[in-house]
């Protein structure tokens, strides 16, 4: 903490500050210029004096990779949820097939792990459950498969994979 | 005119896509056997339900009233905060043992609530960084 830069030690989450200040202006309801600049106010106190219990901030973070990360997560959410409403509404208890898998983690950062295992979980079907005790593989239950490895490698390549881009 | 005739069919479509996906949460809740199953039907057809709802009183609000946004702030909370519901209900059945024990990890030895003595201290944790970059 000692050696950071002066800008970086007043704005020491300069996303969280933006962030923070959005959420405030869009709690608002209708935009004003005194309530932006109350909430960029805001966007500055809170990080500031939170900062001591949050040391490790991500190494580096893509915007633009993280937004169309977004919208294929939320196109898979609609996707995924048409089919599991099929599942649950024709597939009778019995032929129902549950699976455990394990997904090996090549993410090193926690916040781009939470970020799958948050990704998983609000894609219907799978729920991110466990991760080992040493970090490297993640829980995922599956509600329906005949295929549980090919779920494994679609989550790998289409959310891990581009996970690790957007925080290379 | 037109616009609010438009604006009412839309608020009824999201209303009625967003009921539906409820229903069918629901229905999954009541008819799936074991908790692990139980719990993929209300986290999940919920975000679409509730999405296609607030999507509704987006577009009413707009139509009718003075516009309306902060919906989409309640839908960022949820899609924040469910998963981390999801993932306590599923540790709490895995340490119960109500659903079937989980395979064995791909890289690890055992899976952090199942691990007998405690968790061991993450070796690969990205390193505080030194300076300013």
């Amino acid at each position: 903490m000692e050696n950071r830069s002066l800008f970086q030690r007043i704005v020491p989450h300069p996303f969280l500050t933006i962030l923070l200040a959005i959420v405030w202006i869009v709690l608002q309801n209708q935009f004003s210029w005194g309530m932006a600049v109350f909430g960029l106010i805001l966007g500055i106190i809170i990080p500031f004096a939170t900062a001591p219990w949050w040391p490790l901030s991500p190494q580096s973070f893509r915007m633009g990779k993280m937004f169309s990360y977004a919208v294929i997560v939320l196109w898979d959410i609609i996707v995924a949820n048409i089919e599991v409403a099929w599942i649950v509404l024709t597939v009778p208890n019995e032929k129902l097939k549950p699976a455990w898998i394990s997904i090996p983690l090549t993410l090193k950062q926690p916040e781009a792990i939470t970020m799958l295992a948050g990704t998983i979980t609000l894609t219907p079907g799978t729920v991110s459950a466990d991760m080992s005790s040493g970090g490297h593989s993640l829980l995922v239950h599956i509600l329906h498969t005949d295929d549980p490895d090919g779920v494994r490698d679609e989550i790998m390549s289409r959310y891990q994979a581009r996970l690790e881009e957007i925080f290379a | 005119m037109t616009w609010t005739v438009i604006g009412t069919y839309a608020t009824a479509i999201c209303l009625l896509i967003g009921s539906a996906f409820v229903m069918v949460g629901t229905i999954g809740l009541v008819k799936l056997k074991d908790s692990m199953t139980r719990l993929h039907a209300p986290t999940k057809v919920g975000t679409v339900g509730v999405g296609a709802v607030l999507a509704a009183s987006i577009i009413h609000n707009f139509t009718f009233g003075y516009g309306s946004y902060h919906e989409v702030l309640i839908m960022a909370f949820l899609f924040v905060t469910a998963p981390v519901s999801a993932n306590f209900i599923a540790k709490v059945n895995i340490h119960e043992r109500e659903c079937d024990t989980p395979p064995k990890p791909t890289v690890d030895e055992h899976w952090a609530t199942l691990k007998p003595n405690g968790i061991e201290k993450m070796p690969d944790q990205p390193a505080q960084p030194s300076n300013g970059g």
